[in-house]
């Protein structure tokens, strides 16, 4: 095996990994902040892809899709915090797993409905087709965009969370609602921004993925599993345990998928396995919440 | 022990937090099982509780005859066994799994295997799709309970898929994609006695029930027993039932091993009863349907799943009658139930009755 098919290789499984980094970041940050798993999470992954697929051949562009799908998804995320997860605060953790789960469905079905059963191919727009000489060979250029977006999005995410005021109350928020509520702040209004927030987050890694793989109502189900394996690596509520996690597994997966490609997807839970037997926590978790 | 002990321990409305408030004290010690503040609806639930297998067989027995079709029975049967099996970790030990298709395709895979490559009769079959299923539940329980709450259900959902990729890849041993196909059973000869003619429907489906009685009775003894007892303590309590010196991880361990033992159980009367195995039998879609089911039902009582398994096999036999999206409809169902019936058909129903009843 030559060196320089599996340093490509190895930037393939970084840009995976950057599209799993967004779905799992949007997880967590809901989790870290709301307590709650979102199991729609996946389908809404998959609405954001068809999404930005609608949008695309509406405006004939992919950049507004790029710009919008998020946007309107966290918008409908909103919308779902306000009227389906927040009449279920105060009863068991379980409840809002289960309503966002039933709501999986719903959407899946509702896809299923709207585009059809069959999956649909997604191309990268003109300018970012083709491959670029990095020196050791040639890379597509859609997957470096990639890999570019997520970075720029982790630097706002970063910037917004430290060194904002919105970024303050949101840290605080998460270590102690009840605090937040007797200083003041609004903390309902906080928990609609961060649900949109997550939702929006994963709708974009659906439409970054959207040319990578085909568009199709199931995709979110191994997208979902995909986040959780990241969510329990990192460490569940960790942002720095997610785009860690979130590149390893991406890079395991291409690893394996190089040398056993029938292993690919096993590769991931079985590293899942083997951080639970070692650090039940995850690289980046603390101990006692959830483990 | 014996089944005067078994009745005082039955939970009852006033003496559900007994196991809780006296752990340590011997059934024997127990007061009587329907306090007379109980009133006459304690009394009625308690003396339910106490007929619940009979009641459950003789329900069994006429469902094929008040159903619709009996395809339908069938499948009332074998996915309300499962939902039995989840509803053991999820209603009465507080645990919620996403990843019990891997006991029911892997208990029905197993079977089939055991008859398709080693020519084995369905009786050593069935033995080893319910033993494998519940080391394959031991083995992914010892990893799951690890982790708690919420962090529980991703665990359980990730290794169930581990378990269908690695079902999907060795496709030599389990038929891949296409399903594992060629292990029909026509005929059961039973203990050199009698023969079951698997073909005909109605045959197979008593066949199949008796399994079923067994398991319902086998579960009812466990919940019946200070074992029942000590996970629900978990379920309601995990500090204070380890403060009172149970292993909580063993109690945990244990009722994840028997729920996985009657999920692959009814995976086993799946692969008897379909003579193929799907791919998706060991899928999200299956380990969801056991949750759908025990939400519809109401967690946590002993009627619920088959009640659930029932009212969401009517709903998908009627709904897609009408329409091919009945998935939709199962879904904006299932989200109505937890906003604002959160404990179930039957759940609901006990509510009722205690409520309109007790002063």
């Amino acid at each position: 095996m030559d060196f320089e098919l599996i340093v490509m290789q190895l930037f393939s499984g970084l840009a995976l990994g950057a599209i799993l980094v967004m779905v799992a970041l949007g997880l967590t940050i809901v989790f870290g902040m709301l307590g709650i798993v979102n199991f729609a999470h996946g389908a809404l992954f998959m609405v954001g892809a068809y999404a930005g697929l609608w949008i695309a051949s509406l405006t004939g562009s992919f950049w507004w899709a790029l710009l919008v799908a998020p946007i309107a998804i966290g918008i409908l995320g909103m919308g779902i915090e306000r009227f389906l997860v927040r009449p279920l605060y105060g009863r068991s953790p379980d409840d809002p797993l289960l309503l966002t789960f039933g709501l999986g469905y719903v959407l899946v079905e509702s896809v299923r409905i709207t585009f059809g059963t069959d999956g649909i191919p997604f191309s990268a727009p003109e300018a970012l087709q083709g491959v670029v000489d990095l020196g050791i060979g040639y890379f597509p250029v859609y997957r470096l965009f990639v890999m570019a977006v997520v970075a720029l999005v982790l630097l706002l995410l970063w910037l917004a969370l430290e060194k904002t005021r919105f970024g303050l109350i949101v840290r605080a928020g998460a270590r102690d609602p009840l605090i937040m509520k007797v200083l003041g702040v609004d903390v309902g209004r906080l928990w609609l921004l961060v649900f949109g927030l997550g939702v929006g987050l994963t709708a974009l890694g659906g439409v970054l993925a959207a040319p990578m793989r085909s568009v199709s109502p199931e995709m979110g189900t191994l997208v979902l599993a995909e986040a959780f394996v990241v969510t329990v690596i990192g460490g569940m509520g960790s942002l720095l345990g997610a785009v860690v996690a979130g590149l390893l597994v991406g890079v395991a997966i291409s690893m394996t998928a190089l040398f056993a490609p029938e292993m690919a997807t096993i590769v991931m839970f079985s590293l899942m396995a083997l951080i639970l037997l070692a650090r039940p926590q995850g690289l980046f978790g603390r101990p006692g919440l959830g483990a | 022990m014996s089944p005067v002990t078994t009745s005082t321990l039955t939970p009852t409305p006033a003496a559900a937090a007994l196991p809780l408030a006296q752990p340590a004290t011997p059934p024997p010690a127990a007061p009587p099982a329907a306090p007379p503040a109980a009133g006459p609806a304690g009394t009625r639930a308690a003396r339910l509780d106490r007929w619940r297998v009979p009641f459950s067989v003789a329900a069994l027995c006429v469902l094929p005859f008040v159903l619709p079709s009996q395809a339908l029975a069938v499948n009332v049967l074998i996915y309300g066994l499962f939902t039995v099996g989840f509803n053991l970790l999820f209603g009465y030990t507080g645990l919620l799994s996403f990843g019990h298709a891997a006991f029911f395709g892997g208990g029905a895979y197993l079977t089939g295997m055991a008859i398709a490559h080693f020519g084995l009769g369905w009786a050593p079959a069935m033995l080893i799709g319910v033993a494998g299923a519940s080391l394959l539940a031991l083995v992914i329980g010892a990893l799951s309970i690890r982790t708690r709450g919420i962090y529980f259900c991703m665990v359980t959902l990730a290794l169930a898929q581990l378990v269908y990729y690695v079902a999907l890849q060795a496709s030599g041993w389990t038929g891949g994609e296409n399903g594992l196909r060629g292990f029909t059973v026509a005929k059961a000869e039973v203990l050199g006695l009698f023969t079951v003619n698997l073909l005909d429907p109605l045959q197979k489906y008593y066949f199949l029930m008796v399994f079923a009685a067994l398991a319902l009775w086998f579960v009812s003894r466990v919940l019946n027993s200070p074992f029942g007892a000590a996970i629900e303590a978990v379920r309601e309590n995990e500090t204070r039932a380890r403060a009172c010196g149970y292993d909580v991880e063993r109690t945990k361990l244990l009722a994840f091993v028997l729920s996985g033992a009657v999920a692959g159980l009814a995976g086993t009367l799946s692969a008897l009863h379909l003579s193929i195995v799907p791919l998706d039998a060991l899928g999200y879609h299956t380990s969801s349907l056991a949750v759908v089911m025990t939400m519809l039902g109401g967690a946590g009582s002993f009627f619920s799943p088959f009640i659930g398994g029932l009212a969401f096999l009517l709903i998908e036999d009627v709904a897609s009658l009408w329409t091919s999206h009945w998935q939709l409809i199962v879904g904006i169902i299932f989200i109505l139930f937890v906003l604002f019936l959160p404990k179930g058909l039957w759940g609901s129903v006990i509510g009722f009755v205690k409520k309109g009843r007790a002063p």
